[in-house]
């Protein structure tokens, strides 16, 4: 991790804050992450916790560990926090440490307003979480279908912590996005043209053009909610001539382009992972750009798939069913192209390397239950069972969580200075891809077998004892599998070897810098050649150890927490039906972001 | 063209805060689509009164639109103001698109009073919840916006704001368009077509 002593950071004039406050009040985009990074994983282990209660309430028939309310708030809890509170955050770890540096900049275009998506994100997670504490954790499902969620089926505060926790959430992710968009059009190094960047930087910049488009949608049906709930409109109200399935659409519109957020910084990590442990550049580089590219384009196209059940006749159900399957295309044609860069390569088996071979595999077996959802018949029977939640993690985790790791241990001697034990390493892979399969294999049969999700219980009549316990064996592998990479991150701290600017003999900028990097990034700006600048045959200039002038670091601001925090108190005071608290905390966020515009700040 | 102080190099030449804020309307066409689909799809669908026909009243709407776009053209000529380092007219033009604002505003306030007194409320019915989010979402925008431009007129009026500012005064009229833009749709697809 970075050091945390408190003397001045070479190159640059001497901080007046101590350790502790330098994090709280810092801009500077590789800090950032690593707060992303630290915070989503805690998060993770909290979305994993819950999910280990799941499954053990699953291991048998008619299981008593948990009531079936609990069970609600934990399968709730599960997907909302997994989806928004881990996935997201540990890629925006990644967007925020690595992307200035692959393009050789010195920063994000506006490092103030990074550190303010941190903030809002923590707080976010923590308002959503303290739920908990008031015994109203969400219980309607992580996409909460209306009119469950009204005051009439959902009294006390569940669905309210649940909107509340969401709306803060999502302006974090906006405003990260317009961050990561303006940053990678424009911050970059002289030479590197838009064909030129990695694709670990495209799919981010892809991504967040995602998040800027789709969570407005989310926020509206969000507002419609809270008015329903807070002031009695009419939006969900079937009474009032309105239709249940306005929340479906608008959800999905948002969801489905959701997981390809989801989705896409993670095979950005695996499109950089390959070809270094396979010593041999990306096949079909533009390829995979414009496969991610037609896969956000198309993502908007398929949102009513997930709604194959619900009556929208057969010219709607063919139509998205089409739109799914096409877009299976250049999903297939990323995969066949990471197979064609290790084909004839000389392969390395690192850790990393492990992650993202075993991301095709498991993504591959994803997809394919993908594809067979896509038919509106099949999906009559799949939707709402085991099947889909046995999709989705092969996706989800076997895709996007095994993504990130290979992220993790291809970066981490970046980040760190030091290189995570291989030893380790390997073990955790192993026992996550065998905990993964046994865990979510299973649930194929068990869906089509007959049984539901979202339920708490289940008679052994159906015969699904024996799977189901499987199952519950896999998730408890894979928890062990986590603590094993935590004993990795700690072994690291002392003994991890030191990295050097480049252990693995990497093709792009952030391995021409020293690990981890001075404050400042660069010594001097790098003039880009090529697109594998150190593979390429044209040398690249080499960059000086040294600045030749002393470059200036910004020292910070404490207005972007200040503003995260007014917001969670309006959201705080949403929660207790006190417009005064709202009220106050909205004139609170208008102070703090005049002060914000006016300090003297020098990016 | 208007360009900032601070001339870091940029891989457009385009000033980032130019670039984010560009970025920024396109993800509120998502957020002001969304709202305006919703009022479609719902169109018609109320199962009590009133009903758009009974209550919306164009002529006077008519006029609150072309207070919003004589306001458009109040911040163009501020721009133009500050441009050429015109002092007076800055603060002339920053004040009467300011103003124009709260005339619009004023009139937005004036309808929806009726409204209620005439029996619709944001409960009322579907047309009542549709018709009042979706315009005082964009009330309260041309809100923020008016409260935005009196920050500029008060700059100004502190020496603060000449020409090297400029692109402050650009962005924020960017985003009036913006809001004027959307009460045009509004006003067509709500008000003109029933």
């Amino acid at each position: 991790m970075a050091s945390s002593a408190a003397e001045p950071l070479p190159g640059t004039a001497g901080t007046t804050h101590s350790a502790f406050w330098s994090w709280i009040a810092t801009t500077d985009h590789k800090r950032i992450g690593i707060l992303y990074g630290v915070t989503a994983f805690g998060f993770f282990l909290v979305g994993g916790l819950e999910a280990l209660l799941i499954r053990w309430q699953l291991a048998r028939p008619d299981n008593d560990i948990v009531s079936a309310e609990t069970f609600n708030q934990l399968f709730t809890m599960h997907g909302t926090t997994m989806v928004f509170l881990a996935i997201m955050p540990l890629s925006a770890a990644f967007f925020n440490y690595i992307v200035p540096l692959q393009i050789g900049a010195r920063d994000v275009a506006f490092p103030r307003l990074n550190a303010f998506s941190y903030w809002v994100f923590l707080l976010g997670g923590l308002f959503l979480n303290a739920s908990f504490l008031v015994g109203a954790a969400p219980n309607t499902g992580w996409f909460g279908y209306a009119n469950l969620t009204s005051t009439q089926f959902s009294r006390g505060l569940h669905v309210d912590f649940w909107m509340l926790g969401l709306q803060i959430l999502g302006i974090a992710s906006i405003a990260a996005g317009i961050n990561f968009i303006v940053t990678i059009v424009n911050l970059r190094a002289p030479g590197m043209r838009l064909m030129r960047m990695p694709v670990f930087t495209w799919m981010t910049l892809v991504t967040q053009f995602l998040v800027v488009t789709a969570f407005p949608v989310i926020t509206i049906a969000l507002v419609f909610l809270m008015f329903d709930r807070l002031f009695g409109t009419n939006f969900y109200s079937v009474a009032a001539g309105g239709d249940v399935l306005l929340w479906q659409h608008l959800f999905w519109l948002f969801g489905h382009p959701e997981v390809y957020i989801l989705i896409l910084p993670a095979m950005g990590i695996v499109s950089e992972v390959i070809p270094t442990f396979s010593r041999k550049p990306l096949f079909g580089y533009a390829i995979i750009v414009y496969s991610g590219i037609l896969i956000a384009l198309l993502g908007w196209g398929v949102w009513s798939h997930h709604m194959f059940s619900v009556g929208l006749g057969p010219i709607a159900d063919s139509i998205f069913s089409a739109t799914t399957m096409f877009i299976a295309i250049p999903t297939g044609v990323k995969i066949f192209n990471w197979i064609a860069t290790m084909w004839g390569g000389k392969i390395r088996l690192t850790a990393a390397m492990l992650f993202a071979v075993g991301f095709i595999a498991m993504f591959i077996i994803g997809g394919l239950s993908g594809v067979m959802h896509s038919s509106p018949p099949a999906d009559l029977q799949q939707t709402d069972t085991y099947f889909v939640v046995g999709h989705i993690h092969y996706v989800l985790v076997g895709g996007a969580i095994f993504g990130l790791f290979a992220g993790i241990y291809y970066w981490w001697p970046k980040m760190t200075g030091r290189l995570l034990s291989e030893t380790l390493g390997k073990w955790h892979f192993w026992l996550m891809f065998l905990g993964s399969n046994l865990a979510f294999f299973p649930m194929h049969f068990i869906g089509l077998l007959g049984m539901p999700r979202r339920i708490y219980t289940y008679d052994t009549v159906l015969g699904l004892d024996t799977l189901n316990l499987v199952s519950t064996i896999g998730a408890f592998v894979i928890g062990v599998a986590v603590l094993v990479f935590l004993s990795n991150v700690w072994w690291t701290r002392r003994h991890g070897p030191f990295a050097g600017n480049d252990p693995w003999g990497g093709a792009t900028l952030e391995w021409t810098i020293p690990s981890p990097p001075p404050v400042y990034n660069f010594t001097e700006l790098p003039q880009v050649v090529s697109r594998l600048p150190r593979w390429s045959v044209t040398q690249m200039k080499a960059i000086p150890q040294v600045p030749p002038e002393p470059i200036h670091a910004p020292g910070g601001s404490y207005w972007p927490l200040v503003t995260a925090v007014c917001i969670v108190v309006i959201a705080t005071g949403a929660i207790m039906h006190s417009l005064w608290v709202v009220l106050a905390a909205v004139a609170a966020v208008v102070i703090s972001i005049y002060s914000w515009a006016f300090e003297p700040f020098e990016a | 063209m208007t360009h900032a102080v601070s001339v870091h190099h940029t891989s457009t030449g385009l000033d980032s805060r130019k670039l984010a804020f560009w970025t920024f309307i396109g993800s509120e066409c998502l957020l002001f689509g969304t709202l305006i689909s919703t009022y479609l799809v719902y169109k018609g669908r109320s199962v009590t009164g009133p009903t758009p026909q009974e209550i919306l009243n164009i002529p006077v709407t008519s006029v609150s639109t072309f207070d919003l776009l004589m306001s458009s053209l109040a911040m163009v000529l501020a721009l133009a103001a500050v441009t050429r380092g015109d002092k007076v007219w800055v603060r002339i033009w920053l004040a009467t698109t300011a103003v124009l604002g709260l005339v619009f505003l004023g009139f937005q306030v004036y309808e929806f009073t009726s409204f209620v007194h005439e029996g619709l409320t944001l409960t009322t019915n579907l047309f009542g919840s549709t018709f009042f989010v979706l315009t005082g979402f964009h009330g309260g925008h041309v809100a923020v916006g008016v409260l935005w431009l009196t920050t500029l007129l008060v700059r100004s009026l502190q020496g603060k704001l000449g020409p090297e500012k400029a692109l402050n005064v650009e962005i924020a009229g960017l985003y009036w368009h913006f809001v004027d833009v959307v009460w045009i749709v509004i006003f067509t697809v709500v008000y003109l077509i029933q």
